[in-house]
């Protein structure tokens, strides 16, 4: 049975396409065959996080107006035999994506995908509302921040009404958060929400905490997906949020501050 | 900066407790309109605007609420603090 998840935030700029990529990727890494589709029309950057945007020849959305077939859209990926990438369309018209039409290519590729993720673009538009729409599962990535909170809390309100679930009250989709960018120490001197407090505001499960890192801008510039990176720690917590996905009871790590020792205090990092 | 200045700064504002705060009004207030009627905020608007025309009240002394109490019954609220006469 496929899955939809879909990786959202309403607010830009939070970590969703860092966290679909290194999702994707800790999926495919467990064995599971895994597709990554980026729904942003227009702006399309999950290419360039995955390390494969020369290799774009047809996009979502010719698959849906048929000018290519799936397979021909598809990438896969070069570390991992089992994810692929389908990636967005550099098209400026706004409405490119239907409901019928990614209803359409969401259920070919369900024949072949355990896992089917979801990149949403920022914003309430039609992109995003597409992303959410057939989801069965949605990561919401925030920032501890006020205004990235606030907006999770709107796309929780959408994933509640607007979801295909909701509209033909099925199960509602499970929503799980994905708190990114946090640094423990800053939470400890009282300037930055924590875990706790954003947990207690948005009301919904904890997925997984994802640390501040140098490591995510490294990746990125390189195009390799920070969950490979098993050295830092947002790696790291990426591959724990992965395994809770799956199942797995782990805890929860990176969340309180890190002592440092007499000599890092002197000669630092 | 004055030595002053310097130990005055040492004395740590919990900016994080007035975040949480700000974010717990306003995330309720969100979700009271969650579930509200597409037409709820026009019509809230110029429920608003009505009473403005006879009385002459800011726009945080008139609160326009929609409460679900069960299934089958929603209440709209409406609290309006009139300005003395």
């Amino acid at each position: 049975m496929t899955q939809i998840i879909v990786v959202t935030s309403g607010k830009g700029g939070v970590g969703k396409t860092t966290s679909s990529a290194a999702i994707a990727t800790g999926l495919a890494l467990k064995g599971h065959r895994t597709v990554v589709i980026d729904f942003d029309i227009g702006l399309r950057n999950l290419d360039l996080i995955m390390g494969c945007e020369r290799r774009v020849v047809y996009d979502f959305v010719n698959v849906i107006n048929g000018e290519a077939n799936l397979n021909q859209a598809l990438i896969k990926d070069k570390r991992c035999d089992k994810l692929y990438i389908l990636p967005a369309s550099q098209t400026r018209d706004k409405n490119a994506l239907t409901q019928e039409g990614v209803g359409k290519v969401l259920s070919l590729l369900a024949e072949q995908f355990e896992y089917i993720i979801c990149d949403s673009p920022a914003g309430i538009e039609n992109g995003a509302m597409m992303a959410l729409y057939y989801a069965d599962l949605a990561i919401v990535t925030t920032n501890p921040e006020v205004s990235s909170v606030r907006d999770s809390d709107r796309i929780v309100g959408m994933l509640q009404s607007k979801s295909r679930r909701a509209e033909q009250g099925l199960e509602p989709v499970k929503e799980l958060l994905l708190l990114t960018r946090y640094a423990p120490e800053r939470v400890s001197s009282g300037e930055m929400l924590s875990v706790v407090d954003v947990e207690e505001i948005l009301a919904i499960p904890l997925l997984g905490v994802i640390p501040e890192s140098q490591s995510v801008l490294k990746a990125s510039n390189s195009g390799v997906p920070v969950i490979l990176d098993q050295e830092s720690d947002a790696g790291i917590a990426y591959s724990d949020s992965v395994a809770r996905l799956l199942g797995e009871e782990l805890p929860f790590r990176f969340i309180t501050e890190e002592k440092k020792g007499f000599l890092k205090r002197i000669f630092g990092n | 900066m004055s030595l002053l200045d310097y130990f005055k700064s040492d004395k740590k504002v919990n900016t994080a407790a007035t975040a949480k705060e700000r974010l717990q009004i306003i995330v309720a207030h969100q979700r009271g309109e969650r579930d509200a009627p597409d037409y709820f905020p026009q019509m809230k608007h110029e429920i608003i605007e009505v009473i403005r025309k006879y009385v002459n009240v800011g726009p945080d002394q008139i609160s326009v609420q929609l409460d679900q109490n069960d299934e089958k019954l929603s209440v709209l609220e409406l609290n309006v603090t009139l300005p003395d006469p």
